[in-house]
């Protein structure tokens, strides 16, 4: 009997050609199943070698703590590492791969340039604590992207230290309890907050020691200015505010709303996460805001990574300014000088403190600064315009499909906002999304923000081509049909993903969150 | 033409009609027109090429003297060391660079299996039973285990070692401010002794948690146990804050000695010094306190098919489920510092990681030897990993500066870190790592003798 040498077997096929079982490797041609580091590598294994260098102390100093234990750290050499890792990779979803309309997010194209510069050795492999003349040039970029933030936004000063946003929002907030101390009213304990608003909004106010109120939101998704209105008072420490709002809309009334608190004694707090929407088109400054976050990983650029590290810079009014945090940069003459602790007490005597150890994330701000300067503010105006046509380009192309509740009302900024009221008995925002992912996309934000039911938040950026975003709109529009028709299949969408819908609920109930030896089905006995 | 923005004019224009836009400007209508700028702000350039842009950053680069091309001896928080080119590599993949925080677990399961590793190897490294997905840096996990040990214990009063770094105890001073948690303080004392006994003396029925750096500022290292012990006999928590991870591969973990919470600074690996950020902050505890803690958690489950997969898990803790209830208000981490400390850890495995933290007490060892013999120049520290103070004859903050200019980043002065205590002016931090030469050491002791004549 001759040997089968193409290893056809008639078992595996269900009779119309395809498989009828899985592989036995469980990988799907380009997409590869990955075990754990822990399941592949061993103690012994290194990538790393030391060749030559001396590991041989004169005699151990350890303070009789040597390690005795074993750590039980997997090791992987490093053809192995490579291909764990980028298998890894595969299963990302990422803003190269396609659009990522990820509300409130702006996933836009992260330019490979910012990379490169960053990784300069004069800014990567530099010190924080070297002398500062031997860091003049780390200063000067802290400076020049400072110059450009507070210019484009109106405002007097910044605070580069801020290490995300949530940080900055932080950053502000306890210069708005610094200045209203500093004026004896630390009584001023309320701070108002817009439903609409980002759970980081009410849970920095609470952080800083403020009690947070609620403003409702208008029928036209804006904060109800009235109501706003008649809260403040004397114990009123400020409103924090978001601006375009996660809505997607430009807050109308901002400057009147900033006008009655600044009368009635409180500081305006601007979340600039959408500040994407306006940038070279619209000064906050010019709106009355005393401080206001920018995250450098949305409008200028810098990347994501997977959930991180981002950088939040607070510009200040200069109403607020006394107050900033340490440290900061200063030009004195032709030297750029860091203000700290120590020579503070000359510059800056209101300051609330220090937020970080050392002076921020350097890393972005080389990136920001050379996304900025690639732009030019002609460039980051275009930014704005393109984001916002993006924008309502989708909502119009979206708004006969998908239940639209604020298309009536006028035009959106960079995000278009859909509710889950049109889709059939049964059926919800996340098959939505979780169909959206066959189709080959991330999904939007969902349920977010919560003023609408099931919201669907769509920010395309300003780096989308009109091709790209007809090909989402289709995408959308039959995801969208098969909902409102009651397709079941999108239940339990994905079909084509790595995984099917995770148990989230299993998850929390008995956290696993490390390794361990027992398989899981133990584990979560 | 701007080489970021996709859109034609034909494009807009075609868009604009679509969307009933007669132009541009009708989309911004609900800006108050007094705030509306007429066009570009004046008194910035306009856009530029890459190479233009190249160059003017580059230009700026080469202001700063890098430390890789210099005898180079600085640590304090932040340490040089060779990472290897596959770490790089790997993190600019553009799956783990342009991904966003894995909230579409489907799609994201390779930030989620790299955070569930990561969680894994920091709390093996840290000795404890579980870490989280990271924190914005040392610093701040730092205060937010105070934080933390508050709402375990319900008590608000923080004994701060002296040997914890001082910009550590500045950002926890600043925030104690706001959250009206009491803090005890101390600068540390230019000795070989570290102050567990004064710490130990100091704990009260009030205590809400001692916080103790190892090795700390200084280079010290101490067995915390009794410190533990004494934390858990008056119901406190004991935090160990570690800002070289190497330092573990050569002594025993904190959580070993039975510290309840463990924060770090995973700068060492994978991240570089980049002039202070980003970095990643590290964060481990007792398993019965993970529903205290902040941050995100990424935790193993099952796919609707019964397949291994990985979520963002415990997430009632946050923010943007708890709003003002939630554990902090940090809504982020340090993903992308996070994945090159994991593949540098994975890329050294336990073997490597020990040898590495051999060469580098190794190394260490013979420089405290040779500074020492510099008429003048006394060793302070007897215990120390890879980092150790020494006590010069006059203060060290000009002398730093006097051999930057001859080409050698020497340390950190005390007299940078605690301005004004005059106690301290004479001492400085020296560390030394695999990267440090023989010839550096040499060339540092040589100078300093001379410097010091």
């Amino acid at each position: 009997m001759s040997i089968n040498q193409s290893g056809w077997r008639p078992q595996m096929t269900a009779g119309d050609g395809k498989p009828a079982a899985p592989t036995a490797t469980g990988n799907k041609a380009l997409m590869l199943e990955e075990a754990l580091i822990f399941e592949i590598g061993d103690t012994q294994t290194t990538g790393v070698d030391f060749t030559g260098i001396d590991a041989a102390a004169p005699a151990s100093r350890l303070g009789g703590l040597a390690r005795k234990a074993a750590i039980g750290l997997p090791g992987l050499a490093e053809p192995e590492a490579v291909r764990h890792y980028t298998r890894l990779s595969r299963q990302n979803y990422a803003i190269d791969l396609g659009l990522f309309p990820l509300g409130s997010c702006t996933m836009k194209h992260n330019p490979r340039l910012n990379e490169k510069m960053a990784r300069l050795p004069g800014f990567a492999d530099v010190h924080p604590l070297q002398p500062v003349d031997t860091v003049q040039g780390a200063l000067e970029v802290i400076h020049q992207l400072a110059h450009w933030l507070v210019t484009l936004t109106g405002m007097t000063s910044v605070a580069m230290s801020p290490k995300a946003g949530a940080h900055g929002e932080l950053c502000g907030i306890l210069a708005i309890k610094a200045a209203l101390e500093a004026r004896g009213e630390g009584h001023r304990k309320i701070v108002l907050v817009p439903e609409s608003a980002h759970g980081t909004n009410p849970a920095t106010a609470a952080f800083a020691g403020f009690a947070v109120e609620d403003i409702p939101a208008t029928a036209d998704g804006r904060v109800d200015t009235a109501a706003l209105i008649a809260r403040l008072g004397p114990d009123v420490a400020g409103v924090m505010i978001t601006n375009p709002n996660t809505c997607g809309l430009f807050e109308r009334d901002l400057k009147t709303i900033s006008d009655a608190v600044h009368d009635a004694g409180g500081y305006v707090y601007c979340d600039g996460a959408n500040f994407n929407a306006i940038v070279g088109r619209v000064r906050p400054g010019d709106l009355g805001v005393d401080a206001m976050h920018i995250n450098l990983h949305k409008t200028f650029s810098t990347p994501h990574g997977g959930g991180g590290p981002g950088s939040g810079p607070v510009v200040f009014s200069e109403a607020l300014t006394p107050f900033a945090p340490l440290p900061f940069v200063e030009k004195q003459g032709e030297q750029f000088v860091l203000i700290e602790e120590e020579n503070a007490g000359e510059h800056h005597a209101g300051s609330f403190g220090r937020m970080v150890a050392f002076h921020g994330q350097m890393g972005m701000f080389t990136r920001a600064l050379t996304y900025i300067l690639s732009h030019g503010a002609d460039g980051l105006r275009q930014v704005a315009e393109d984001a916002v046509l993006n924008a309502n380009y989708v909502l119009r192309s979206l708004e006969g499909t998908l239940d639209a509740p604020f298309a009536k009302a006028g035009p959106c900024m960079h995000e278009a906002i859909f509710s889950d009221a049109n889709l059939a008995e049964g059926f919800s925002t996340l098959d939505v999304a979780k169909g959206l992912i066959d189709e080959g996309f991330h999904p939007m934000t969902v349920y977010f923000p919560l003023v609408v039911h099931g919201a669907m938040l769509v920010e395309p950026t300003e780096t989308e081509s009109k091709a790209a975003l007809d090909q989402f709109v289709g995408a959308l529009r039959s995801v969208a049909e098969r909902a409102k028709a009651g397709d079941a299949s999108l239940k339990t969408a994905p079909h084509f993903a790595p995984r099917a819908r995770l148990d989230e609920t299993q998850a929390a109930r008995k956290p696993v969150l490390v390794w361990k030896d027992a398989p899981l089905a133990q584990a979560a006995e | 033409m701007m080489r970021y923005l996709p859109l034609t004019q034909p494009d807009r224009d075609a868009m604009l009609s679509v969307i009933g836009a007669g132009s541009i400007d009708d989309l911004f209508v609900d800006v108050p027109e007094a705030a509306r700028l007429s066009g570009p702000i004046a008194g910035l350039p306009g856009h530029a090429s890459e190479l233009a842009v190249e160059r003017h950053m580059t230009a700026l680069a080469r202001k700063n003297v890098v430390a890789g091309e210099v005898p180079f001896f600085l640590g304090a928080g932040a340490y040089r060391h060779h990472v290897p080119a596959s770490v790089d590599h790997l993190i600019q993949r553009g799956e783990f660079l342009t991904a966003y925080t894995p909230y579409q677990p489907e799609i994201a399961q390779g930030t989620l299996q790299m955070l569930f590793e990561f969680q894994t190897q920091v709390a093996r490294m840290l000795g404890t039973d579980v870490a989280n997905a990271s924190m914005y840096d040392g610093s701040t996990a730092c205060w937010e285990a105070i934080g933390m040990a508050r709402r375990i214990t319900r008590k608000g009063k923080a004994i701060l070692s002296g040997g914890l770094h001082p910009h550590y105890v500045s950002v926890a001073k600043t925030m104690a401010k706001y959250t009206g948690d009491q803090l005890e303080t101390a600068t540390p004392a230019l000795s070989a002794e570290t102050d567990v006994e004064a710490l130990i003396a100091a704990i009260d029925a009030d205590t809400s948690c001692v916080v103790v750096q190892y090795p700390d500022i200084l280079g010290r290292i101490t067995d915390l146990t009794p410190l533990a012990d004494a934390c858990h006999a008056n119901k406190a928590l004991l935090i160990a804050v570690v800002t070289e991870p190497v330092a573990l591969g050569a002594i025993t973990a904190p959580g070993e000695m039975d510290a309840d919470i463990v924060v770090g600074e995973g700068q060492s690996l994978g991240v570089g010094l980049q002039f202070g950020g980003p970095y990643v902050g590290l964060m481990g505890c007792k398993e019965k306190y993970i529903r205290q803690m902040p941050g995100r958690f990424c935790g193993e489950t099952v796919d609707a098919d019964g397949r291994r997969g990985f979520v963002l898990t415990l997430s009632t803790r946050e923010q943007h489920i708890r709003r003002e209830k939630a554990t902090s208000n940090i809504c982020t981490n340090s993903g992308l510092c996070a994945l090159a400390f994991s593949v540098h850890m994975t890329l050294l495995g336990e073997a490597g990681l020990r040898r590495l933290a051999a060469i580098n007490h190794a190394a260490a060892c013979r420089a405290a030897d040779r500074l020492s013999q510099v008429p003048g120049v006394e060793l302070v520290t007897e215990s120390f990993f890879n980092e150790f103070t020494v006590r010069l004859p006059v203060e060290a903050r000009p002398v730093v500066r006097t051999l930057a200019d001859r080409g050698i980043l020497a340390g950190v002065s005390l007299g940078r870190l605690y301005p004004g205590e005059a106690a301290l002016a004479n001492g400085l931090i020296v560390a030394v790592t695999e990267t440090t030469s023989a010839e550096d050491i040499e060339t540092l002791a040589a100078a300093l003798e001379e410097v010091l004549a």
